[in-house]
């Protein structure tokens, strides 16, 4: 085979088991750990699906996050537009770091912590809405949407009254099911609603992270209220969808798991280890992370020529077996915390300190609040997202 | 004994050290940059420390051994 030949048509969809990447993945790792695949686009890109090639990339600045520039692998053939002033998730070097380290504080591991009784207040009334309800219930209605989307409410400062206006628009946003007039409507809401949220702030600012950066950075004419905007969706797209779905293939993982679901309640400590076992096991972001290279540069014994695609599939190495041993299985005492399942590098998630006090929070009252709680269906008849960019469950039906 | 220092040119500051060893990394309140707490961690430490500089995304954490 020639360096340049195509391996595969990516990204592949089929499943053999729901809890585990395609299969062909896996053999790729194995053969041909750097190869060649075609996009849907019709570019190709360098696949790479060992851990330590997907952190070298991630980590090096020879490999660039601007989707605007040429060769970037696109999935779907769409017009290239500029990235947005404050998109940083998809800017390189200082001006990314520029906007980043306006967040960082805000942030830190201190602040989430103090959201703890925020989250698990959250948490609580869901719960309670669920027990209300009565079983069979969707724990992805009832438990996975709400949850992050209050919670970016609270991160936000939106007012409680205000949390049903906002989950409705994110409801809409990230539900496959809505059209595109229904879509575009909720897109103008939202960003009516963020606009008119900063003018409140403005007037009468509270400790909430839409105030400090009004204060902050807004103010002294550091950001620009169109900015401002754009950082308040990104965290809103950036935090719903994966939190979400974590929420639901955790909860399916432990259950279908019963050894490993007693282990993970017997306390705080053990919770953490099993949310960190979760995150690397079932990694949503299936589709990895894309870049282009800027300069020659060899990953894993192979050359990337500057202006080619690379795709950094976290999920293959979170199964990397010389990393983690055993990769396949859900051992929830494993105790690792040096998976990608947040990526890696400088784009590393900036929220994942606040992802896994929920996900510690929601899956230790869910289980201790029901703790007879099963699937009212086999795996086999539970919907999959299969093509989605987050993988996860679209219902999970319970009873208790 | 373990020393421990964080390179602040490196880190780009959401505290994944601070979460697996909070009794040795803490973060500045206002761009949340790593810095460490207690330099010469007994031997209980061992383990987070080592779990952190592993999971550092930048690689901005050395740990050395001295005796
Ligand atoms: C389990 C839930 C989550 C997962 C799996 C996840 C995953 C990721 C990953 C893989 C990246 C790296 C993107 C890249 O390299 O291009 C990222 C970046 C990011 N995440 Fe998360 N995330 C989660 C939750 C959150 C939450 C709750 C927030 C905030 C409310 C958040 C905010 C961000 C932001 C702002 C970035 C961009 C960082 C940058 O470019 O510097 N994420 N996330
Ligand atoms: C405001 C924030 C964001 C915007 C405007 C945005 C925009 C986009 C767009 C336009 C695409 C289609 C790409 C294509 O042409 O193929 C895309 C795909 C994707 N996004 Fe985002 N995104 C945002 C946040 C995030 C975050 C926070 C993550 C990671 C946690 C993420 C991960 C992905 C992935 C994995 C894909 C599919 C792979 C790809 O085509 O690059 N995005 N995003
Ligand atoms: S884990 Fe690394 S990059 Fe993150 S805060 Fe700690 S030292 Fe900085």
């Amino acid at each position: 085979m020639t360096k340049d030949a195509v391996s595969l048509e990516f990204p592949l969809t089929a499943r053999t088991c729901p809890f585990d990447p395609p299969g062909r993945y896996a053999e790729l790792r194995a053969t041909a750990p750097v190869s060649r695949v075609a996009l849907p686009s019709g570019q190709t890109a360098w696949l790479l699906t060992r851990h330590a090639d997907v952190r070298a990339v991630l980590d090096d600045p020879r490999f660039s996050s601007d989707m605007s520039r040429p060769g970037f692998p696109h999935l779907y053939p769409k017009p290239v537009e500029p990235v947005l002033k404050g998109t940083f998730i998809r800017m390189d070097g200082e001006e990314h770091a520029h906007y980043r380290r306006m967040l960082t504080g805000l942030f830190s591991v201190k602040r989430i912590e103090a959201m703890r009784p925020f989250v698990e207040q959250v948490v609580e009334d869901c719960l309670d809405r669920m027990a209300a309800h009565g079983a069979p219930a969707d724990i992805v209605r009832e438990l996975a949407y709400p949850v992050p989307s209050r919670v970016i409410c609270g991160l936000l400062g939106v007012p409680h009254e205000d949390h049903a206006t906002f989950g409705g628009y994110l409801n809409t946003l990230f539900d496959g099911s809505s059209d595109q007039e229904q879509f575009a409507a909720a897109k103008a809401g939202l960003s009516t609603y963020l606009d008119a949220l900063i003018s409140e702030k403005e007037k009468a600012p509270e400790d909430d992270l839409i105030s400090v950066l009004v204060e902050q950075q807004y103010k002294p004419g550091r950001l620009s209220r169109q900015e401002l905007v754009t950082i308040s969706w990104m965290l809103l797209a950036a935090g719903h969808e994966t939190t979400a779905h974590m929420i639901g293939l955790g909860a399916l993982t432990l259950m279908e798991n019963p050894d490993q679901l007693a282990e993970a309640t017997r306390g705080p400590a053990a919770m953490a280890d099993a949310v960190e076992e979760l995150l690397r096991h079932q990694t949503v972001m299936q589709l990895g992370m894309t870049r282009v290279a800027v300069a020659d540069a060899e990953i894993g014994g192979t050359l990337i020529r500057a202006g080619e695609g690379v795709i950094a599939l976290l999920s293959l190495a979170n199964r990397d077996p010389d990393v983690f041993p055993d990769p396949d299985t859900v051992d929830v005492t494993r105790g690792a915390r040096h998976h990608v399942a947040f990526g890696f590098g400088p784009h590393q998630c900036l929220g994942h300190s606040l992802a896994r006090l929920e996900l510690a929070v929601v899956f230790d009252r869910l289980f201790r609040r029901f703790p007879g709680i099963r699937p009212t269906v086999p795996v086999a008849d539970i919907r999959f997202r299969y093509d989605a960019i987050v993988y996860g469950v679209a219902e999970l039906p319970v009873e208790w | 004994m373990l020393r421990i220092t964080v390179d602040p040119e490196k880190c780009c500051g959401a505290g994944t050290c601070v979460l697996i060893a909070p009794e040795v990394f803490d973060q500045t309140d206002d761009e949340g940059l790593a810095f460490v707490v207690c330099g010469e961690p007994g031997p209980e430490q061992a383990d987070s420390v080592y779990e952190a500089a592993l999971a550092c995304p930048r690689g901005a954490i050395t740990v050395t051994e001295q005796d």
